[in-house]
Parts: C-alpha cells; structure tokens; sequence
C-alpha cells in the first residue's frame, strides 16, 4: 500500500503570492476599521445617554426640584403649583446610606474571610462561588425575596425594607473588592507582623485593612453608585410616597421609583421632572465611579 | 498560602487575648461567609415556597402554558411567553453585543495609542455603571422612535418584510416602536462594556512571547488575533459571554419600558412581547397579598432564578483559570 503524499502547491507565481498578501492585508484592515467602528459606536450610545439627559433633565431642572415635594400635574392649569424631588431625594439618600452601613462590614468581614481565613477550603470555594452570583443575580429576584420575608410579615411596603433589599446587593460588591485588594498585600507584610508576636486579628485589622485602605473604600463607592440607582427592588419592597418620611417603618420615596412613576405618567410635565431625577441619578452614580477609580489609581 | 499566625505564649495574658480575639475575629468572618450561603439558599427557598401554591394548581404545564389571565374566577397563569421573551431578547440581545463587544476589546488591547487606551477604557466602563431605569428612559424616548420612525414605518421595513421566507421576522402589526427588538437592542449596549471588559482583560493575559512570535513570521494583527489570541483565551471568552447573558436574562427595568409588556409570544422581532422580570415589575406591585396571581409571580421569579443561576454558575466555571491567575 502506497501512500501518496501531495504537498499543498507552493505559491510559484508572484502576482498570486502578491494578491494572497494582498488578500491578507485587506482583511486585516478590514478588521481594524471594523474595531474602530465598534468602538465609536458604543462611545456614540455613552454620548447620546448624557446628552439626552443633559437635553431633556435640564429643561425642567430648578431649585423647586430641590425643595418641594410631588405634585399633581399642572397639565392644563398654569397657576398650578410645579412640584419636584424633594420627598424622593430624601428617601434615596437615607435608603442609600443605611443600606452602606449595613452592607459594608458584612462584606468586607466575607472578604476578609475568604483572604486571610478560607484559602483553598472547601466552605470558602463555595462562599466565593456564591457571593459572585449574587453579584450579577438579577436583582428583582431580591426585591422578592424581601417582600416575603419582611414586607408581608409586617403587612406593608416600608423603608426598613428597601434597605435591607439594598444592603444584600452591597454585599457581594464590597466582597470582590476587599478579598482582591486583601489578596495583594504580600505576604512577607503578614509575616512580618506576625513575627513581632501580634495576633492575627490584630494583623488583619491594624495593617493589612490599612495597606488596602484605597481599594476597601473604592469597593464601597462602587457598591454605593450601584445602589444608588436600583429600582427592580425597592419597586417590591419600599415602593413609594409622595412626601417626605423619615419613618422607615412605612412606604418611602426613592429617586429611581419616582423616576419611574413619573416617567410613565403620560404628563408631559411630569415626564420632565423625571428627566431631572435621571440627570441628578447618572450624575451622582458616574462621578461617584469616577472618583471611586481615580482613588485605585493614585493608591500608594 | 495564607499567612498563619503563631501560637502564642499561652502562659502570658497578653497571649490568652490574642488567642480570644482570634477565635473571635475568625469567627466573625466564618458567620459572615456563612451568611453569604444562607442568602442565597434563601432566596431559592422563599421563591419556591412562595410558587407553590401556583405550582400545585397548575402542576408542571406552568413552565410552557402560555395562558395569563387574572380575572377574577378565571385565572390561569403560566410561564411560556415570559420564558421565550426572556430567552429571544437575551439571545438577540448577545447576538448584537458580542461581536462589537469584541471590536472595543480588540481595539483597546491591540489598536489603540497607549494615550487613548485610558480615556475610551474609561468610558467603556462608565457605560456599565449608567443605571438601568436611565437606559430604560433612554430606550423609550430615543431608541424607540427611531426603530418606529427610520425601520418600520419608513422603505426599510417594508423591504425587510418582502425578503421571501424569513420576511415574516421582520413584518408586525405594532407600529409603536416598543418591541422585542428595541428591548434586545438595549440589552446589548447595556451588557456590551461587561463581555468587552472580561475581554479586554483575557487578551491582555496572553504571554506578549506568542503574539510576538507570531508577528515575527509575518502574521498580521487580525492573523495573530484570531489564530494566537483567540485559541489562548477561547474558554474565558465564552464565559465573558456567558457573563453577559447573564446579566442580560435579569435585566428588569431598562426591558420594561421598551418591550411593550404585551401578554404575547413575539413571531417578529418587532412585536411587542414581556420577559419574566418585566412581568413581575408590572404586576407584582399591585397583585393582592396571597392570590394566585402573586404565588404564579414569585414562581416565575423562582424560574428566572434557576435559568440565571446555571447561566452564572458556567461562566463562572468557564473563568476560574482567568480568577485564579
């Protein structure tokens, strides 16, 4: 049995070898002009979102934004009082920082747990494995899960819910961050410690919190600009009010929610209140971002 | 690898304290990843609990009946639409983000002048962080008209509804704009800076050795992408994708406003149809405390937590290398 072996014809011809090449070159610039043309179009949809907040949010933007409460439309009536944010405003932030307040220390003790404490064990693989689920779980299904457990027992929408909503999304944010940042601390720094007779808590707390200090705190900053703009969830667990509240034990107001309720009232000149609350919403969550990485980059 | 503290001297008191406070602060940490677990077991637990009423009325014909009525006396309820809205808008929606998710990857690693890189990776990520109601606000009062007014009702329609035999895709008897289509659409551009950030991150990974003897041969750029880069990283690119979808499937409010939360299976890209987290954000709020309705909601809810679960559990698997490194 004889095998005849055919070598792929070399390329003897020039102008063949020259149109290959040539072949290969205008793929290769095709693919280039086709990068760049996916890049200025996503760096178009960026544009076109800031602008069009910017457009629409600043039409209706003033100071009654800031200091009077939901109105009715003044459709059709001109001598009607414009209502604004105030009652949604309030609501966001004290949501907003009860939720960081109780989020934060649980994850960055989870953090820590899976840094210092649960390298390569089991009950640590697994915590790592859920928490970074939970970070891109849809968060709806959170909403839900708190309207079971503490909205019907307590038999309303109410603000201690939308926090506790919130503070389970912060949690998975500030894990990521503090067991990267935790992780690289090098760990001649521990020994060192160590070595001077200090417990281990002591290590942890003293000096490896201190070496991360600017990571930990942008991990918190994420986790805030992330909730500062979550609606899913505080839809099904504090809903909303149109006044302010301090009572967290009843429905309260939120940015997002009353952005949403607004948005789609049908009025026009609700819908353009709404804008504004976009705009104050993208602008707090972006420039919180901004400052969150410009802080991991100065680190040091 | 972790460091581990030395026993103390356990005679002086200085010694007992460390070793207390130790046991303590461990501890702490130990109860706070256990907590971790137990969110997430309870999630699924109170989800399920709370459909089985649902389940048990309508037993397991609910995951493919498209039947939703919450009329008084006649309700009937069942997942179908939600399910194949979810799943054709996540899908198209990966359809449209992968390939230009990519392109900026490509672009930020290979193409781009060291001083651009910076800015336009910035931006990218900005993109991921705008909020989802405001993509959402975006999609209804920009996107929207523009798929009404230049796609359907303008040539381009109508000739992408004469094309012989996929027409029917393309042919609707909504002319609203608000459609399966403006949903995927905004669902890429939302999960877009996500898959092109895990990219970004898995091309930079590959040894510079390969990529530079592959251009010393000859290759050009596009050649040592796809046959160098490409092969490198092929695992971890899935799981970015996966990433993606994952993100896409729970996506609730940017959905809500623009797919026309019709009670409909969508037969062409632009009718309107519902996912089961829009679902749930229009009807949950205002369903009566203990109906069949609000059970048939939460076991949707319990649906869309399995499917994204297996989604994130595979990406997740599929970039553990990439973690781990």
């Amino acid at each position: 049995m004889s095998t005849t072996f055919t070598p792929s014809a070399p390329v003897r011809n020039a102008d063949v070898a020259k149109s290959l090449a040539g072949r290969r070159h205008i793929m290769d610039a095709a693919v280039r002009w086709f990068c760049i043309g996916a890049t200025v179009i996503a760096l178009i949809f960026l544009t076109s979102i800031i602008f069009t907040l910017m457009w629409r949010g600043l039409a209706a933007m003033d100071l009654t934004i800031f200091t009077s409460e939901f109105r009715p439309t003044t459709y059709g009536d001109p001598t009607a009082e414009k209502g604004g944010l105030l009652h949604a405003i309030a609501g966001s932030l004290m949501m907003v920082a009860l939720a960081t307040l109780i989020g934060t220390p649980i994850g960055l003790l989870v953090g820590t747990y899976l840094s210092e404490y649960a390298r390569g064990s089991k009950l640590g693989d697994a915590v790592r494995f859920v928490s970074d689920v939970l970070l891109s779980a849809p968060s709806i299904l959170i909403g839900l899960f708190i309207y079971q457990l503490v909205v019907l027992p307590m038999g309303g929408f109410s603000g201690i819910a939308g926090v506790l909503a919130l503070s389970i999304i912060v949690i998975p944010v500030v894990v990521r961050t503090t067991e990267d940042m935790l992780s690289l601390i090098p760990n001649t720094l521990r020994e060192a410690v160590v070595a001077l007779g200090s417990p281990k808590w002591k290590m942890i707390i003293l000096v490896c919190y201190k070496a991360a200090l600017a990571g930990i705190v942008t991990g918190v900053l994420l986790a805030l600009a992330r909730i500062a703009g979550e609606t899913a969830p505080l839809l099904l667990t504090s809903f909303g009010n149109n006044v302010t509240s301090g009572d967290m034990s009843r429905a309260m107001a939120s940015l997002p929610v009353a952005i949403y309720q607004q948005a789609n009232s049908g009025f026009p000149d609700l819908i353009a209140i709404a804008w504004s609350g976009a705009l104050i919403v993208t602008t707090g969550v972006l420039l919180i971002n901004i400052a969150a990485r410009a802080l991991l980059r100065n680190r040091g | 690898m972790g460091a581990t503290a030395p026993t103390p001297p356990a005679a002086t008191v200085r010694g007992s304290s460390g070793r207390v406070g130790d046991l303590v602060f461990e501890w702490m940490c130990r109860s706070a990843g256990i907590l971790v677990l137990l969110l997430l077991g309870g999630i699924i637990i109170t989800l399920f609990v709370g459909g089985l009423p649902a389940l048990r009325q309508f037993g397991a014909p609910f995951i493919w009946s498209t039947a939703w009525n919450p009329v008084e006396g006649r309700e009937q309820f069942g997942a179908g639409i939600a399910i194949v809205g979810t799943v054709v808008a996540s899908v198209l929606a990966i359809i449209m983000a992968v390939p230009l998710a990519f392109g900026v990857a490509f672009f930020l690693t290979e193409l781009a002048p060291p001083w651009l890189k910076r800015p336009v990776g910035t931006a990218i990520e900005l993109l991921a962080a705008v909020p989802s109601i405001i993509y959402g606000m975006w999609g209804l009062f920009v996107v929207v008209p523009i798929i009404q007014g230049y796609i359907q009702l303008s040539w381009l329609g109508e000739a992408l509804a004469e094309i012989p035999v996929i027409g029917f895709l393309f042919a609707s008897n909504s002319f609203t704009g608000t459609s399966l289509f403006a949903a995927a659409l905004v669902l890429a551009i939302m999960i877009l800076p996500f898959i092109a950030a895990t990219m970004r991150d898995v091309f930079d990974q590959v040894p510079p050795v390969f990529k530079e003897s592959a251009y010393a041969v000859g290759a050009t750029r596009w050649e040592v992408v796809r046959n160098v880069v490409l092969p490198y990283t092929r695992t971890s690119v899935v799981g970015g994708i996966m990433l993606g979808l994952g993100r896409a499937l729970g996506e609730t409010m940017a959905v809500t406003f623009v797919i026309g939360n019709a009670n409909r299976i969508a037969t062409s890209i632009f009718d309107p149809t519902t996912t089961i987290a829009s679902v749930v954000a229009m009807e949950f709020p205002e369903s009566l405390t203990g109906s069949l309705q609000q059970s048939s909601l939460l076991l949707l809810g319990f649906l869309l937590f399995v499917i994204s679960f297996v989604v994130l559990a595979t990406s997740r698997y599929l970039l553990r290398s990439k973690l781990k490194a």
